[in-house]
């Protein structure tokens, strides 16, 4: 598990991963609805990452714990 | 059009290259690319912040440094304790220039080495007695402090001191922040961490000091975050903000006070300059606070008109009017500024290796005197630095991430650029070479080099290097002819 902060930009939610001062755009999230909001995120670096499907967010960016599903990044 | 072409930069790297044993050979190519504008991320084509290869002169500085000498050590009215030996702290005194207001040793200490001064008996039996002693000393001394920060050096982390424990103690005596910070140099790749660190606990003991106290509030306030007012930097930055109509509530940390630090979750937008070294409390502040954040450049004429236009479009139209206000009535000044340097360093080629900002930033201002960066580099980037440096380079340029000695001295051997950008460290090397050099960390004894008046010295220091006569009259010791040693030795 890991902690990871999602913001949004213009272009979409940024995933960040302060630990390892990674920043990538995400390309897709499973659910993406006011009452589910979560799921599988899948990032632009090839990356997979699993957060507890939950009502949306109010206010981003947002802190959370994350799993991650693809092993990635080196 | 860059110097060379991509064949010849592809054929260059692999030349540098051939030096290498067969495995450091693998890991340095994956920090040398040629840049393609097409791309979208950085991360197929170049790693970065990686551990330097045992062996190859790296010009990487530690995350002590990271911590104390870039964020913690430039606010004023706070003392930075380097604890540990004293050599960490004296020989990094006074190396950044951040230039700041008020009396030093009276209510301000940024040129003052604070030490505890480590001897063998404190590695033995600890120097956490010695940490409360020297504090109650220096609240006995400068009683105008508004607060202490401990800066952990490699030993206080090697012999595992309880700094914490003695800062919540001591806090709680002198009733002021005590901050503990455990930036030990041994941490990280590069400086890098350290900056994260310092972040991270200005996060945990600073910014949340004052939620709830009342603060007068305009709907025009913003903070100048990553400014460390090298040269007077963050102050041509705040005119042109405050002439716009802004009010600069907080500078991080150049010029700052610990107040400033503290009020900061009461402004409007945060601007942030440096971003490698100040995302994280930026990102913080927009989770926690709920403050936007905005990268902005302030070298150039071109780039600062476009970073005030962004800035203003946050705000409503009394702002956005001033920002042209602001544009209009300085660009007649940049006119001029260009027109008399211009001719004489158009066309001319630039290499920059430098920490982990201006490699990409500088780039506007270079081009609004017709220069041409030809090759660009970062001591400890990340890839979200490489992702935005691949839009602001020129197609086919070289870019280097934590370059060695050799690599350099080969690329300058190899692209003869007209002059050189990068810090102390390499500076003398290329001066024995005859190449003209600006020390870009600390400006090389100038500046300011930000804002519109930054430009003005900027151009002009970068004429006085380049066209500078004396660089033909030099030839490197090593490329002498043999018999005149010889001879003078006789």
């Amino acid at each position: 598990m890991a902690n990871i902060m999602i913001r949004s930009s213009d272009k979409g939610y940024v995933f960040y991963l302060p630990k390892r001062d990674l920043e990538a755009s995400i390309e897709s999230i499973e659910f993406d609805t006011p009452e589910k909001w979560g799921g599988e995120l899948k990032l632009d670096n090839g990356g997979s990452y699993y957060i507890e499907p939950q009502v949306k967010p109010a206010r981003l960016p947002i802190s959370l714990r994350a799993r991650r599903l693809g092993a990635v990044e080196d | 059009m860059a110097a060379l072409t991509r064949e010849e930069t592809e054929a260059l790297i692999q030349e540098v290259l051939e030096v290498y044993p067969d495995k450091a050979k693998k890991d340095r190519a994956k920090h040398l690319m040629v840049n393609d504008k097409e791309l979208e991320s950085s991360k197929k084509c170049i790693t970065s912040n990686r551990k330097s290869l045992p062996g190859v002169m790296t010009m990487r500085g530690c995350a002590y440094a990271g911590s104390k000498g870039v964020v913690w050590g430039p606010i004023k009215d706070m003392i930075s304790i380097s604890h540990g030996p004293i050599g960490c702290g004296q020989y990094a005194r006074g190396g950044r220039r951040n230039y700041y207001v008020g009396t030093t040793g009276v209510d301000t200490f940024c040129e003052m080495n604070f030490t505890s001064d480590f001897q063998e008996k404190d590695i033995v039996f600890g120097g956490d007695k010695k940490l409360a002693k020297l504090i109650n000393e220096i609240e006995l001394l400068f009683p105008l402090n508004k607060g202490i920060s401990i800066q952990s050096e490699c030993p206080v982390g090697l012999i595992g001191d309880d700094i914490e424990a003695v800062a919540k103690k001591a806090a709680a005596q002198i009733n002021k922040p005590v901050v503990p910070v455990r930036c030990e140099g041994f941490r990280g790749v590069s400086q890098s961490l350290g900056h994260h660190i310092a972040n991270d606990s200005v996060r945990d003991w600073i910014i949340s000091n004052r939620d709830g106290q009342a603060f007068e509030k305009t709907p025009y306030d913003v903070a100048i975050l990553g400014d460390y007012n090298i040269g007077g930097d963050a102050w041509a930055s705040r005119i042109l903000l405050e002439e716009m109509g802004l009010r600069v509530v907080a500078q991080w940390s150049g010029d700052g006070t610990l107040a400033e630090m503290e009020n900061t979750p009461n402004v409007k937008l945060n601007l942030l300059h440096c971003y490698r070294s100040m995302n994280y409390i930026s990102r913080h502040m927009e989770e926690k606070y709920g403050i936007p954040w905005l990268e902005y450049n302030f070298f150039g004429p071109t780039k600062i008109a476009e970073s005030l236009r962004k800035i203003a479009s946050y705000f409503d139209d009394r702002i956005k009017e001033g920002a042209e206000r602001v544009i209009e009535k300085y660009t007649p000044a940049m006119n001029e500024v260009i027109a008399k340097f211009k001719p004489r360093l158009k066309g001319k080629k630039v290499m920059l290796y430098v920490g982990g900002l201006r490699p990409r930033h500088v780039v506007g201002a270079y081009e609004d005197l017709g220069m041409e960066v030809v090759g660009t580099g970062y001591e400890f980037a990340h890839n979200d630095d490489y992702d935005r440096t691949i839009k602001d380079m020129g197609e086919a340029t070289l870019i280097y991430d934590d370059a060695t000695g050799h690599e350099l001295d080969e690329f300058v051997k190899a692209m003869k650029p007209d002059l050189i950008g990068s810090g102390i460290k390499e500076k003398y090397v290329f001066h024995k070479m005859g190449f003209p050099f600006r020390q870009m960390h600390s400006w090389d004894y100038s500046g300011p080099y930000h804002g519109y008046d930054g430009f003005a010295v900027f151009a002009k220091d970068m004429d006085l290097t380049l066209n500078n006569p004396c660089w033909k009259l030099i030839q490197a010791p090593w490329t002498k002819p043999a018999v005149e040693a010889v001879q003078e030795a006789a």
